[in-house]
């Protein structure tokens, strides 16, 4: 295999993302719309892919494919052992501390909070028991907790938002008192805001709560490492951080996961099966029933070998930056008449930039970027409950990644103008 | 900005702008239906008042993109003074309009129902709309109101 390993291309700590020669790694980037260079500022929706991830895709599917965990022969050998060293990848890539066993494949993020819910939560939370989420929660950390709370009467509590568009944590420690979880997003997908999370997983943990992150947006942008953060469970999607579609991760410790009950039944996850009943299969299979997303595995490894080798905190740095300079080139173009919903600086916020401006609603602005070529999203982004604490309906947001530079947030700043002249 | 003039014409601006029809009912006697658009938030009150077989006043209220509070004004203005029957003709009307393209992307457009611009007067500036499918759902979000307050109305 024609792929580098991570030694050979680390580059020297913290040089500069090159994003001039990253960009032709990305094909879809190299295309025109109406007329206009592409210009993808929806990364915090759905990620592109480098031709590291399509090529290895491309490749199980050529010279691999067969299912896992079935055959003898050669072939499902080979795609056993791709499959398992995606895992092995993913793993790696957030410091957990036994992946073959703790990493669970999902369809994305949201499957893995249900997951969580549906298979820890029904065996642990019972009427009364108490869930404390956040007001910057995606619908895909809510939801399964509201179903929760109607099924079996759990009570949730909402750590609150505020005007620095920071978790208000002067109210932790009186909110997480007789809390069995707290279900937190590391990173926001509608203000960026990063959470300090290690923190509020120390608080829980000493109130005898366990901690979910929700790192849809965080694992993709920053280094992780569950250790450090203190998950308990951690859940993120392959398709934001370069990945395909259609897989997802839970990532959770091993105790909890081997006295968790299953989720899904079906083949796959079994020991045994009587007329009277079945046995579960070891971790991680256990999670896995019916046959996975073999080649979205393939090329989730491939994803997280890519950003490895140029390195998360470069990652991070590349998008400091370039947060910075899209905050200065608004700011500086519109003064007043443009709104950022999230914290100033960069100081603990990511590449997330959710905009009012002026009276130009939303969806009327996305409308108008995307006839320069500039793809950003606009509405309620799947969080309606820090939409009402926002006072807002919806918000057009762009979103940064590696692969995107100043010129693109210049292409941003040119459209905003367009917009202004239409609409103004 | 090729094509978003076809959008955005002049009187849908002004009609966004200056919003007419705007405000609220007393209902009852007044029919309140509240229409929603899921994916983006944007929301409808349209209030109806019906007296006899006639439409004698309309307010909306709500907030939304230029399109749908355009859309939700300019219906407000066709439909008001008419009877129940010739603003259900209306809202027949504007709805094949609405379809013509997503018949046209199936390649039947010879089904769709043929519209005569004239017959919509203010109305035709939104046969743009139909170049961008997402927001046709913008478009039709108060008119698919207003049928259920007539709907209402009428079961009185």
């Amino acid at each position: 295999m024609a792929e580098l390993t991570v030694e050979e291309t680390a580059p020297a700590a913290l040089a500069p993302l090159d994003v001039a020669a990253l960009k032709p790694d990305f094909p879809v980037l190299n295309q025109e719309v109406h007329g206009r260079r592409l210009v993808y500022l929806d990364s915090a929706a759905s990620s592109q892919h480098p031709r590291a991830v399509l090529e290895a895709m491309d490749r199980y599917y050529e010279t691999t494919h067969a299912n896992v965990h079935r055959g003898v022969y050669a072939l499902a050998e080979e795609a056993d052992r791709l499959y398992e060293d995606a895992r092995r990848s993913v793993g790696r890539f957030i410091g957990a501390p036994d992946p073959t066993t703790e990493v669970i494949f999902t369809k994305n993020a949201t499957e893995s909070v249900n997951l969580v819910a549906a298979s820890w939560g029904r065996k642990h939370l019972h009427e009364g028991d108490v869930v404390l989420l956040t007001e910057m929660e995606h619908h895909a950390n809510l939801v399964p907790w509201l179903m929760l709370a109607e099924e079996q009467g759990v009570e949730l509590r909402w750590l609150g938002v505020g005007d620095d568009y920071r978790l208000d944590l002067a109210e932790l420690e009186e909110l997480v008192t007789g809390v069995k979880l707290v279900a937190c997003s590391a990173m926001s997908n509608v203000l960026g805001t990063i959470t300090p999370f290690a923190e509020i997983a120390a608080v829980a943990h000493r109130a005898g709560a366990l901690v979910l992150a929700d790192g849809a947006q965080s694992v993709p942008h920053l280094p992780t490492d569950v250790q450090a953060m203190g998950c308990d469970f951690l859940v993120f999607s392959g398709h934001k951080m370069l990945g395909p579609t259609g897989i997802g991760v839970l990532w959770a410790r091993r105790e909890l996961l081997e006295e968790m009950p299953p989720f899904l039944g079906g083949g796959g996850m079994i020991r045994d099966v009587r007329r009277d009943g079945f046995t579960t299969n070891e971790l991680p299979w256990k999670f896995e029933a019916g046959t996975p997303p073999i080649a979205e595995a393939v090329g989730l490894g491939a994803a997280v070998r890519y950003l490895e080798a140029i390195g998360m905190d470069r990652v991070r740095a590349h998008e400091v930056e370039l947060t910075a300079y899209a905050q200065g080139a608004l700011a500086g173009r519109f003064g007043e008449k443009v709104t950022i919903f999230g914290p100033e600086g960069t100081d603990g916020r990511g590449g997330v930039l959710s905009l009012a401006f002026g009276d130009v609603h939303p969806h009327d602005l996305a409308q108008v970027l995307d006839q320069s070529g500039v793809c950003v999203r606009a509405g309620h982004h799947c969080a309606k409950p820090l939409m009402r604490r926002l006072g807002v309906n919806a918000t057009a947001r762009a979103s940064l990644y590696l692969y995107n530079d100043e010129e693109d947030v210049d292409a941003l700043v040119d459209a905003l103008a367009e917009a202004d002249t239409l609409f103004g | 900005m090729n094509g978003l003039e076809d959008l955005y014409r002049e009187i849908i601006l002004d009609h966004y702008r200056s919003p007419r029809n705007r405000g609220e009912l007393e209902s009852p006697p007044a029919q309140r239906v509240e229409g929603f658009n899921p994916l983006c938030g944007d929301e409808v009150v349209v209030y109806v008042q019906v007296d006899g077989d006639r439409v004698t006043d309309i307010r909306i209220a709500g907030q939304g993109c230029s399109i749908s509070q355009s859309s939700a004004s300019l219906m407000s203005a066709a439909v008001k003074g008419k009877t129940v029957a010739e603003a259900r003709d209306l809202i027949r009307t504007f709805k094949a309009m609405m379809q013509v393209h997503e018949a046209s992307l199936e390649g039947d457009g010879g089904e769709a129902e043929a519209v005569d611009p004239e017959a919509l007067g203010e109305l035709a500036a939104l046969q743009g709309v139909v170049k961008f499918p997402v927001r046709i759902k913008c478009a039709t979000l108060s008119w698919n109101t207003l049928t259920q307050g007539l709907d209402e109305a009428e079961a009185g």
